[in-house]
């Protein structure tokens, strides 16, 4: 696979030719495709694609059926989740996976590594690091709360929220890491349409900001082509092309694979994206 | 005047028996309360401390294994890191398992382990269990021997709970509730679920371990039944969900006042006439099923609710937009 960037940084994650079979259903098929470091890509593709399941094997929530996948040069295939978050590879769920019975202040506690509390001896014997450390996480929760908009919320119960705030609670969780590369897999869908303008901002300022490399699956248009860049089009399993957003949306494939490879008189695949500007 | 002191002694019976209770219900918490664990074979781990403390403190005896003489303590701290390995080897094994094929697996090591100790009687004198079993304070005069067993396993209780507690509120009792509620959302805030999980195994059974080392102790009299599914694990399962799951309060308080109702059923059920004798057993389980669903119907999740602490220690704080941003 030769890196397409040419003479930029080497790629961040490299995948090459990873293929992933549930039954007889190919779901990622030979799929290959890179992410540079710094910036934000998009992914798109129709219901199905197989999106969410790569971020899945990405991430280490899956195993793959064949192929690798390297991470900052390195092959980390098959690599467990927990093992890969301390690498720097830190996602979020399509479908929110928040910490139920557990207040949101806690759920985003949670997530900060190098916990000594986690570990039961310092807990009784140690307890003023423990506190020390404890200190710090939580303010920096109180923070990550105040940005997200959730500040009131924070002795909520997590199941409790709306399904928007999940979403926004799960980007949350992926500011309490040390991300190297951030997988958000449709941050703004259920969001309002108001707080999806703050969520691309935040988006932005995490990139700019904190220098997060970040990946974006999402189906609305004019929210992706806002914040990236480069967009990578996904169908059936693999790389259909890629490209800007002006390029990827005159591509007669793209609109084909929209529309599920009918002949019939071409509907506009992207309305959202048409003549529309907030 | 010696109708009291009866009814003092049995005072002083019936809350040490449900101290010890307590222990293993506190233990129990560990796993299904903190962490979502589904072990059904209390009565398991119970079992493996009750005869490991019980063959190491007797003395040499020609029907079962025996005759190390070492003091109670010692057998009690065996009796735990014994329960605390087999709940480390059923770890390995098991932890994977969804939480209901985790309680099939469990119920499934208990049953076999019960088979075990009524067939092996050269090691346990089988279904005649081991006998004079050496109890902490029984040299001393009349209720001061009782008084001081009930002491001792109140000072444990007591003691259990401090650390328990401290644990639940600490981080690793969040990260614990974490792969409770959701397991793959732990796992992508890296953590070891597997290995937290174990930990959590590990420390519940080295608890009910330590209850059936006490209960060993206490009667003096160890058989294979107390691995019983229905009077061992039912009954610390019921303390559980009654008291309140993931509420160590809850856990001492629904121990002590199952132990309480069930105990009360026995005073019952023994007034029956004769031929209903053979039935009092499963009438009893039937009152204390009665007694759940009675006080699950006004407190669904249990008398004392999980807390989540964080709240109010937030709340004191002011509202951090004030503060200066140090990012
Ligand atoms: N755990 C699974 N078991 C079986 N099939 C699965 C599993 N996960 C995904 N699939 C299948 O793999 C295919 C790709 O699913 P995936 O979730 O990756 O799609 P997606 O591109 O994220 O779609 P969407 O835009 O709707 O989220 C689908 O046909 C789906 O049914
Ligand atoms: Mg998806």
């Amino acid at each position: 696979m030769a890196q397409q960037s040419g003479s930029r940084n080497p790629p961040v994650l490299q995948v090459d030719g990873l293929t992933r079979r549930f039954g007889g259903l190919t779901a990622v098929d030979r799929c290959s495709f890179h992410i540079d470091a710094g910036r934000i890509t998009g992914i798109i593709g129709p219901n199905g694609a197989g999106k969410s399941t790569i971020f899945n094997i990405v991430a280490g929530a899956l195993p793959p059926t064949g192929g690798r996948i390297l991470f900052e040069g390195e092959d980390v295939t098959g690599f467990p989740a927990h093992v890969l978050f301390h690498r720097g590879i830190v996602r979020t769920f399509q479908i929110p996976h928040e910490f139920g019975r557990l207040t949101v202040l806690e759920n985003l506690m949670t997530v900060p590594a190098a916990q000594p509390g986690e570990r039961l001896w310092p807990v009784w014997l140690a307890p003023g690091a423990v506190a020390r450390r404890e200190r710090e996480v939580r303010e920096r929760a109180e923070e990550t709360l105040e940005f997200l908009t959730l500040w009131e919320l924070r002795d909520a119960l997590a199941m409790n929220l709306s399904g928007g705030q999940k979403k926004l609670l799960e980007l949350g969780r992926a500011m309490m890491a040390e991300p190297r590369l951030v997988l958000l897999d449709e941050p703004g869908a259920g969001v309002n349409p108001t707080l999806l303008v703050k969520l691309g901002d935040m988006i932005r300022r995490l990139n700019r900001e904190r220098g997060y490399t970040i990946v974006i699956i999402e189906h609305d248009m004019d929210f992706i082509a806002s914040l990236c860049e480069r967009i990578i089009v996904l169908a059936e399993g693999a790389v259909l092309t890629e490209g800007t957003m002006t390029t990827v949306r005159r591509d007669a494939r793209v609109i084909d694979a929209y529309l599920g490879g009918g002949e019939e008189e071409a509907v506009e695949p992207f309305p959202a994206s048409v003549g529309r500007s907030t | 005047m010696d109708q009291l002191y009866g009814i003092f002694l049995y005072a002083v019976f019936l809350l040490t028996m449900g101290g010890i209770y307590a222990v293993l219900a506190l233990g129990l918490n560990i796993q299904w309360g903190f962490t979502g664990l589904f072990n059904a074979g209390v009565g398991g781990f119970f079992a493996i401390g009750a005869y490991v403390s019980a063959i190491l403190t007797s003395a040499a005896s020609a029907r079962h294994l025996g005759g190390y003489d070492l003091p109670v303590p010692a057998g009690i701290c065996a009796a735990m890191i014994a329960s605390a390995l087999v709940a480390w080897g059923i770890g390995r094994i098991c932890i994977r398992l969804r939480s209901d094929y985790l309680a099939i697996a469990t119920l499934g090591i208990a049953e076999i382990l019960r088979l075990v100790l009524k067939n092996e009687i050269w090691a346990t004198n089988g279904a005649r269990g081991i006998s004079r079993i050496p109890k902490p304070f029984e040299h001393v005069a009349e209720p001061w021997n009782q008084v001081g067993m009930l002491l001792l396993v109140f000072a444990i209780v007591l003691v259990l709970y401090v650390l328990l507690e401290r644990a639940r509120r600490s981080p690793w009792g969040r990260v614990m509730a974490a792969i409770r509620e959701n397991e793959d959302a732990a796992r992508a805030a890296g953590k070891d679920v597997e290995r937290l999980r174990i930990e959590a195994f590990i420390l519940g059974g080295a608890l009910m371990g330590l209850g059936g080392a006490l209960m060993a102790h206490h009667i003096k009299f160890i058989e294979p039944n107390v691995a019983e599914p229905v009077s061992a694990t039912f009954l610390v399962w019921v303390m559980l969900v009654i008291g309140g799951s993931g509420n160590n309060r809850g856990a001492i308080f629904g121990a002590i006042l199952v132990w309480t109702i069930w105990s009360a059923t026995e005073i019952l059920t023994t007034r029956l006439p004769s031929e209903w004798a053979t039935k009092a057993a499963y009438l009893r389980i039937f009152l204390v099923g009665l007694a759940l669903q009675i006080i699950l119907q006004k407190f669904p999740e249990g008398i004392f609710r999980e807390r989540r602490f964080q709240t109010s220690a937030a709340s004191v704080h002011p509202p951090p937009f004030n503060r200066e941003n140090t990012s």
